[in-house]
């Protein structure tokens, strides 16, 4: 039993979210399996589940008889929510974040709540060898940049391998000087070598730090942004997700990380993951995937839609994730597609949106299953979720509810007035109420 | 800029211009009394029928009970209503060198000489210091030809905060007023804050994103800091290590008390006054438009703002076809009650006139946030006090009061009123009458 203290305080940081009993819906767990039951949330919780549960007094009760209930979906790779993705000029740009740019009103947060996602690893973009830093969120829709934050995730940073990162600027720009425009590196031989250098001054100034917090050093090095996440990440502070698509980049990826001390955490796209799966294991990568997206470009032809499975098989931590406001509106019918393309069971394939990604974000001793004491982060489907037709009915973030399909249905037409009436207004004082006293 | 085309015009009109002024000057009284005028001392209660001394540039006097000194010019004040002369928070006005004015965006190809990265090369990192100049100083910069200082005296302005505005660091502004004799007389302080823009420039320069431009402010602070401290500690002993490498990009930040930060949106607002606690530096916000939804989050930051008061419009030039999205919509509609929404929590703010092209139109704009229920006697002082003190010049500018700089702004009706005429400004206790009333202008395209 939770001392009484830390429950009032759990109430309070959880600014009173209800006591709720979702009852009698068919409860996918993805770890502890499936069957008929209630769920209780409280504090933000999950309290208890289970076959008969009774409503506390003063519980809100969700009659779920029918439907399904699963974790939130984890999408481990997203761009959404956020004023701008790519920093493109330079080939390491580890000094930008994309948790300066937060946007906590972007609609996508609403559609992906529709789709029922609850949590996004959201990246910076591939341009650049070493990108900018990344950040994990929860889909708290309405609350400022700040609180969509997932407390206690280990921060990100995004490295990029292949076609985008050796792109060499706009020749075709008519911008003047546009020679010198064109950016190092033009080859993966030169990607490599990008990744090589970055880290190599990482080391020399970590030492510099490490000389100055031992007395060593009598004067504090200057502090450089762009090499103080490399630093993170050679000590384990800061998880890499890497963009890749070919297996000879994998390797070599993997290779460098080793040579320098640090861990890849995730592998992004990874669509020739499958030729590789043993060595991804080895390392001790997870694999962030698409279900059947490829040939887009040349890097991305040697594809298959057994990647995720036979990754899986081999023993590597496979997840399914969007890069796509769109597809992360359906990543449930993206995870079935394992089903048909490699015998994935209906758990393993709910587990590439849920848990995977949460053991991959680290994450998962708060999210990406339905177990006592993780975070009441739950869909609510009217039908299977691996099913085409099953539609979010509700979803619930630390035990609040951020999207109810019922409900906005019935506020569509409240909206549009809103907006209609705005459009008068306007309208009525464009009217020139005067004679027109500037010739057109 | 449009007002280039102007100056290019004959010299001869330069030339007169300052003939004109240096023998209004030399005929102008030292000494003058309004008398039996309405005054609006914005930092005490307003006095229905009192006087108001000027000698030698500074307030002499003011109240109900007030003499007019033998030695005065009297100006009769019955019907006319005294402000301070009022305070335009974020303007170029005064500069009219193009280098430091146009947005580095708008013309790629133009790199001015003063600019820090090499020509040819673009910049690879905040070591290159890109887009900076913030050692320019507007105080150096101001002109005393610069013919908007006219238009916006005829409007009521008196005095303005004026910054270079090109690039991310700018440059350093000055508190100026809008007549002198010659162009140092402008200056009333400086350099008074630091102008960040996060204008974007290209993709393959970096910073080229705004995640790029927001890491390189926090990098060149931090930079500036520990360049603080490295010459301090060279200082106390110059023989036990190299000197510093002197940075002009660092010494310009270091030379400025403050900063101007932009934000619009909620979201961006939110974003900066993070980003403010974040900072060693006092932090402005700059625009605003949306502030009507986020006042609570500016007034627990303990920010100030400069409000913008080119309030948001429909585009002229959009496909009528085309619908906005309700919150563009709504930022439309509900901008021009941010003011209000910023005074009932209790945050200091002023205007500016951000970028309004008649000088006209500044007051007009100013009404629709009265209409949209902003006190008229706060209107009034963040047209003025508040301004000042936001700036740390409200020792001597922004209210009127003795010992004060006499500059005062004499309208017949309030200031709010559609039929409010300027009568006269004085600044530093010159007189000064308005333009004649322009005819309607023709739109140029």
């Amino acid at each position: 039993m939770r001392p009484r203290w830390f429950a009032i305080f759990c109430a309070a940081a959880a600014s009173a979210a209800p006591v709720t009993l979702i009852r009698d819906a068919t409860v996918l767990t993805v770890t502890k399996g499936a069957g008929k039951g209630s769920v209780l949330i409280q504090d933000g919780r999950i309290a208890a589940l289970g076959p008969n549960l009774a409503a506390p007094a003063g519980a809100v009760v969700v009659e779920a008889a029918g439907m399904y209930l699963m974790p939130g979906i984890i999408d481990c790779h997203s761009h959404i929510a956020a004023d701008s993705i790519n920093e493109s000029s330079v080939s390491v740009s580890s000094m930008v974040s994309v948790e300066d740019v937060l946007d906590p009103e972007d609609i996508a947060i609403y559609r992906a709540l529709a789709g029922g996602v609850t949590t996004a690893n959201i990246l910076h973009g591939s341009a650049n060898a070493i990108g900018g830093k990344c950040v994990v969120i929860k889909m708290r829709r309405g609350k400022p940049a700040a609180e969509l934050l997932f407390e206690g995730a280990r921060p990100g940073i995004k490295f990029a391998l292949g076609e985008n990162p050796k792109r060499r600027g706009s020749p075709s720009s008519t911008n003047p000087g546009d020679a010198a425009v064109l950016r190092y590196p033009a080859t993966r031989m030169g990607v490599e070598d990008v990744i090589r250098q970055a880290f190599t001054e990482a080391r020399i100034y970590q030492a510099q730090w490490q000389a100055y917090r031992s007395g060593r050093s009598a004067v504090a090095p200057r502090r450089d942004l762009k090499l103080e996440p490399l630093v993170e990440v050679l000590e384990g502070k800061r998880l890499v997700h890497a963009h890749c698509y070919r297996q000879d980049e994998i390797l070599m990826l993997l290779r460098v990380a080793d040579e320098f001390g640090f861990k890849i955490r995730t592998l992004q796209h990874v669509l020739e993951g499958y030729k590789v799966a043993r060595e991804i294991a080895a390392h001790g990568a997870g694999a962030s995937t698409f279900s059947d997206w490829w040939a887009y470009k040349i890097e991305a032809y040697d594809a298959i839609p057994y990647n995720a499975a036979i990754m899986h098989r081999k023993g590597v931590l496979v997840s399914i994730n969007s890069d796509s406001a769109e597809v992360m509106r359906h990543l449930n019918t993206e995870a079935a597609k394992t089903m048909k393309y490699g015998g994935l069971s209906e758990e393993e394939a709910l587990a590439l949106i849920t848990v995977n990604p949460a053991r991959q974000l680290m994450i998962d001793d708060q999210v990406g299953s339905i177990e006592p004491g993780k975070a009441a982060d739950l869909v609510l489907y009217d039908r299977h979720p691996l099913s085409n037709y099953a539609k979010v009915q509700k979803v619930f973030i630390d035990g609040q509810l951020y999207f109810d399909r019922q409900k906005d249905l019935e506020q569509r037409a409240a909206r549009q007035a809103r907006k209609q009436a705005l459009l008068d207004r306007e309208k009525q004082q464009a009217r020139p109420s005067a004679p027109q006293t500037r010739p057109r | 800029m449009r007002f280039l085309g102007v100056r290019a015009g004959p010299r001869v009109l330069i030339v007169l211009a300052f003939w004109a002024a240096a023998v209004l000057r030399a005929d102008a009284p030292a000494v003058y009394a309004i008398r039996n005028a309405r005054i609006v001392t914005v930092s005490g209660p307003e006095l229905p029928k009192a006087t108001v001394v000027v000698r030698d540039g500074l307030i002499e006097a003011v109240g109900e009970d007030v003499a007019v000194p033998v030695d005065a010019w009297p100006l009769e004040g019955e019907g006319l209503t005294v402000y301070p002369g009022l305070i335009d928070g974020l303007s170029t006005l005064g500069i009219t060198d193009e280098s430091a004015l146009a947005p580095a965006a708008a013309r790629p190809s133009s790199r001015s000489s003063v600019t820090s990265s090499p020509p040819g090369r673009p910049a690879a990192g905040p070591e290159d210091r890109p887009r900076t100049t913030s050692w320019l100083n507007a105080a150096d910069l101001v002109r005393i030809t610069d013919r908007r200082l006219e238009s916006a005296r005829s409007a009521g302005f008196t005095t303005a905060v004026t910054f270079p505005a090109r690039g991310i660091f700018a440059g350093q502004g000055a508190v100026i007023n809008l007549a002198a004799a010659r162009s140092g007389g402008l200056v009333v302080a400086s350099p008074v804050a630091q102008y960040v823009s996060f204008s974007s420039g290209s993709f393959s320069e970096f910073p080229g994103s705004l995640m790029g431009l927001t890491s390189y402010v926090r990098q060149l602070l931090l930079d500036a800091g520990y360049y603080r401290s490295a010459k301090a500690r060279y200082e106390k002993n110059v023989r036990d290590a190299a000197r510093p490498v002197y940075d002009r990009a660092l010494e310009g930040v270091l030379a400025a008390p403050r900063i101007l930060l932009p934000a619009q949106t909620r979201t961006q607002i939110a974003r900066m006054t993070h980003f403010a606690a974040e900072l060693n530096v006092p932090v402005v916000l700059y625009g605003v438009h949306d502030g009507y939804r986020a006042a609570g989050v500016i007034a627990k930051a303990g920010v100030p703002v400069l409000v913008s008061l080119k309030w948001p419009e429909k585009d002229r030039e959009a496909d009528p076809e085309d619908t906005d999205s309700l919150r563009v919509l709504e930022l439309r509609a509900y901008a021009s009650s941010t003011p209000h929404a910023l005074a009932a929590a209790g945050v200091k703010f002023g205007f500016y006139s951000g970028g309004i092209e008649r000088p006209g139109d500044i007051l007009r704009n100013v009404r629709r946030a009265v209409d949209a229920g902003l006190d008229r006697a706060a209107a009034v002082r963040a047209l003025t006090l508040s301004t000042a003190e936001i700036f740390g010049v409200a020792d001597r500018l922004g209210s009127i009061e003795r010992g004060k700089i006499a500059n005062l702004l004499v309208t017949r009706g309030d200031l709010f009123e559609e039929r409010m005429k300027v009568e006269y400004v004085l600044i530093d206790g010159v007189k000064y009458l308005p333009l004649p009333e322009a005819p309607p202008r023709e739109e140029r395209q």
